[in-house]
């Protein structure tokens, strides 16, 4: 449909390489991108997906060079452009959206600044004209107050406000193409739907050609004309949205929408829960300073049970976890562990205590000390809580590797040497090592690539039924919930709304925070956007 | 040829010339120095000869034998300040960082109280009442560094200490000793490495300044602070005798902040910026 309308972005034989060691990036890549039209970039982190975002803008990271290949904008390759040629089209002709918009603004300039900026620099607009066409913007993105919202600091604004300041940033001078990264992977699901929506809109109503970069099929299924799939710098496949979604033709893009589709199909979970409680959280008060976070919240969790936590952050889930640790001792409630009071403090519990409570982190990369092998990060608590001696601890070591699958030889590797899903593996090793009974798995595959959270969710599956673990999980992703939880608790502002079954909470009726949850999770299908908003049409017309 | 595993650049190369150097001086020098260092073998001020290359100092005694031994004393002392100095520092630092709380505002504030004296005047007060033997002179000059030290050494324990990998060394129930040992000191030993150069370089330097203002290492024991000042005079004649001790203290300075420069810069690679194709 989109064959009779001309190329606006053309980008041929793209090859990025590492300045050091000349590694490939990204190889031999094409994109065409007609007028108008939106592409999505899929594919896993290393993927060289953000890259090729930024080679449209003929940019490269530091540590990586364009190597070979031509980016024509209009016909114009800007690659031989000089940097003052260069300089006129980014910003006018191709704008960029960043992941990070609380990282990527200024915080010492007012948004307003930072938005007329561009116009103003390109001779395009005075600034007065920058501002009212930014008002104009900054309404049509649905900004709170847009009259006065310029004047506001980046601090000033959420995160979801940001990610949209920064899209009027990139239409600030009506560029022909946007290079959006990730726009919505920071934000919480209620809030990803409302900018996708916005940018959908913006998109559609300026006809701007759009990049759409993403790991989340379901999110460029709704936004996108077109998917191009990468992997590892190379292009798997590239088709119509609905072709690559029903039908992809490679293996790798056959998986990546298996994953997905799983979480819908999989909902049972086997149980081999045992009646016994093992830990009681009884009526819980906690804050920081004077803030109160948690209210009146009470949770029961029994032997080889997992119970999910789910909500946006800053709900307080989180903190739920760091208060069953004993890292933050609750100011009202109490605990109860395996029939026993569990003392609040983590300082006033024995090390036999500490010992059967283990917490797994979200991101794997802090969570390991980038100094130590893994044989001492996993040998350490062996050693530390059943003091054995060197031999039995290699023994256990090894044991525990082969446990959380990983190959013996890592042994000596340090947590650098690793990739992502190795390091979530290694803290699970870590936790493992102590011989626990409960694991708190706090956001375990929210940092992780969907495939590889997918054997993660996998191992820690096995693990619950040959060790007979309980798990007290938090995330904010409900697909993970589906997957693995047998109850659910559901957390809003600090208190649950629910805690059910995992099944009879997602059969509904919901609570209305639940529903909105559950609806903003996006599904894989090209039109679930539209149907949303037909929806929500309809509500408001009703 | 890597060091710490990295490419030294070509200055970096140069000043680890220049610290090798010195150092061998400084271990091995008195072997072959030509004279001993308080044998007197020609007249004031005699000017450079075959027998001495670079002269003789104001009673006389060889310039280079003095500036051979000269070297071991002033880097040794130097050298042994730094290392006592690091060992309160980190150790006070890291404490504080980790405990936090009223240790935390304890030390600290206890260090605001030394940092807010200038540390030259202290020294004087301090050399001048004990009286300026060797192991009172290092034991000062260290307490005194050791200050700057802490603040370092607790501006990057803060900011470890936060890290998830430290709260899990916590939950599971390690020590404060062991944190800061396993845990934290291997992730700070970058930046205090490099600050291990340039502290040296400072306290080399105080060192010089007290011997020069007569409290520092007192004779007949060489060092190149001193020798500044003995033959200060000679100034005063148009001779050279003042510009070697001098020279050397500007020699092994240059040389340490040549290698600390290319320390902090393997540091503060380029994360942004510098990208254009």
């Amino acid at each position: 449909m989109t064959d009779n309308k001309k190329i606006i972005l053309q980008i041929k034989g793209l090859r990025l390489e590492a300045v050091r060691g000349g590694a490939v990036i990204v190889d031999n890549v094409d994109v065409a991108l007609h007028a108008g039209e939106v592409l999505g970039l899929i594919g896993e982190s290393g993927a060289g997906k953000s890259t090729i975002g930024l080679s449209a803008m003929a940019y490269a990271r530091a540590g990586v060079h364009i190597a070979g290949g031509s980016v024509e904008i209009d016909g114009v390759d800007i690659r031989k452009l000089d940097a003052n040629g260069r300089r006129a089209v980014r910003g006018r002709r191709i704008a960029y959206v960043a992941q990070s918009a609380s990282a990527a603004f200024n915080p010492s300039h007012t948004i307003m600044d930072q938005v007329c900026e561009a116009p103003m620099i390109h001779g395009l607009m005075s600034r007065a004209e920058a501002e009212t066409w930014a008002r104009h913007l900054f309404k049509s993105l649905d900004l709170p107050e847009p009259d006065t919202f310029g004047e506001r600091y980046p601090h000033q604004a959420s995160g979801g406000q940001l990610q949209r300041a920064m899209a009027a940033m990139a239409m600030s001078c009506r560029p022909d193409i946007l290079v959006l990264d990730e726009p919505t992977t920071a934000l919480d699901v209620t809030t990803q739907i409302e900018v996708l929506i916005l940018l959908k809109s913006l998109i559609r109503e300026y006809k701007t050609a759009a990049l759409y970069i993403t790991h989340d099929l379901a999110v460029v299924a709704q936004v996108a004309d077109r998917i191009k799939v990468l992997r590892h710098g190379k292009e798997v496949e590239e088709g119509t949205v609905d072709g690559v979604l029903q039908a992809p033709t490679q293996e790798y893009s056959a998986r990546l929408v298996a994953v997905r589709g799983a979480a819908a199909s999989e909902r049972a979970v086997q149980s081999s829960v045992k009646p016994d409680t093992i830990l009681n959280v009884e009526h819980i008060d906690a804050s920081y300073g004077t803030f109160k976070v948690v209210t009146d919240v009470s949770l029961d969790v029994r032997k080889g049970e997992t119970v999910a936590v789910v909500g946006e952050s800053g709900s307080g889930k989180s903190t739920l976890a760091r208060i069953i640790t004993g890292l933050l001792p609750p100011t009202a409630g109490s605990i109860t562990f395996k029939g026993q009071p569990l003392p609040k403090s983590l300082a006033e519990r024995s090390k036999d205590l500490k010992r059967t409570i283990q917490l797994v982190y979200q991101i794997p990369d802090v969570a390991l000390n980038p100094r130590q092998t893994l044989h001492e990060t996993i040998g350490r608590p062996v050693s530390f809580y059943f003091g054995l001696g060197v031999a039995d601890v290699s023994k256990r070591t090894k044991e525990l590797l082969d446990l959380v699958e990983l190959p013996q030889a890592f042994l000596t590797r340090r947590p650098t040497e690793l990739s992502g899903g190795q390091k979530q593996r290694v803290c699970i090793a870590r936790a493992l090592a102590a011989n626990p009974d409960l694991i708190i798995l706090d956001e375990p595959t929210s940092a992780l690539d969907p495939l590889v959270a997918e054997e993660i969710l996998k191992l820690l599956r096995r693990l619950q039924s040959e060790l007979g673990l309980s798990y007290v999980l938090i995330t904010h992703d409900l697909d993970v919930v589906h997957r693995i939880a047998h109850r659910t608790a559901v957390m809003l502002k600090g208190s649950f709304v629910a805690f059910d079954d995992t099944a009879r909470i997602f059969e509904g009726p919901y609570h209305p925070y639940t529903e909105k949850l559950v609806t903003a999770v996006p599904v894989m299908r090209s039109d679930w956007l539209d149907g949303v908003l037909a929806k929500r049409a309809a509500a408001i017309a009703a | 040829m890597k060091i710490l595993g990295h490419k030294p650049t070509g200055t970096a190369w140069i000043g680890l010339g220049i610290i090798a150097f010195n150092l061998f001086i400084a271990i091995f020098g008195p072997l072959f120095a030509p004279f001993s260092q308080s044998e007197t073998v020609g007249a004031t001020w005699d000017p450079s000869s075959a027998q001495m290359w670079l002269g003789a100092d104001q009673i006389g005694r060889d310039m280079l034998t003095r500036l051979i031994y000269g070297a071991r004393m002033t880097i040794g002392v130097a050298l042994a300040t730094t290392f006592i100095s690091f060992f309160i520092g980190i150790t006070l630092g890291f404490t504080a960082a980790v405990l936090g709380g009223w240790v935390d505002t304890l030390i600290s504030r206890l260090v605001d109280v030394i940092l807010s004296i200038p540390l030259l005047i202290l020294a004087l007060i301090i050399l001048g009442v004990f009286g300026s033997s060797i192991p009172v002179l290092i034991l000062t000059i260290a307490v005194l560094d050791s200050t700057r030290v802490f603040r370092l050494a607790r501006a990057l324990g803060m900011n470890l200490t936060v890290l998830e990998y430290v709260e899990a060394a916590r939950l599971r129930g390690e020590g404060t000793w062991w944190i800061i040992r396993r845990e934290i000191l291997p992730n700070a030993s970058a930046p205090l490495v490099s600050e291990f150069g340039l502290r040296f370089c400072f306290n080399f330097l105080f060192i010089a300044a007290l011997s020069f203002l007569g409290l520092g290492i007192q004779p007949p024991f060489a060092d190149w602070g001193g020798m500044v000042r003995e033959n200060s005079a000679a100034i005063n004649f148009g001779m050279l005798a003042p510009i070697w001790p001098a020279l050397a203290i500007t020699i092994l300075t240059v040389g340490v902040n040549l290698v600390v420069d290319w320390l902090l810069s393997i540091e503060a690679r380029p994360s942004g910026a510098q990208a254009e194709l």
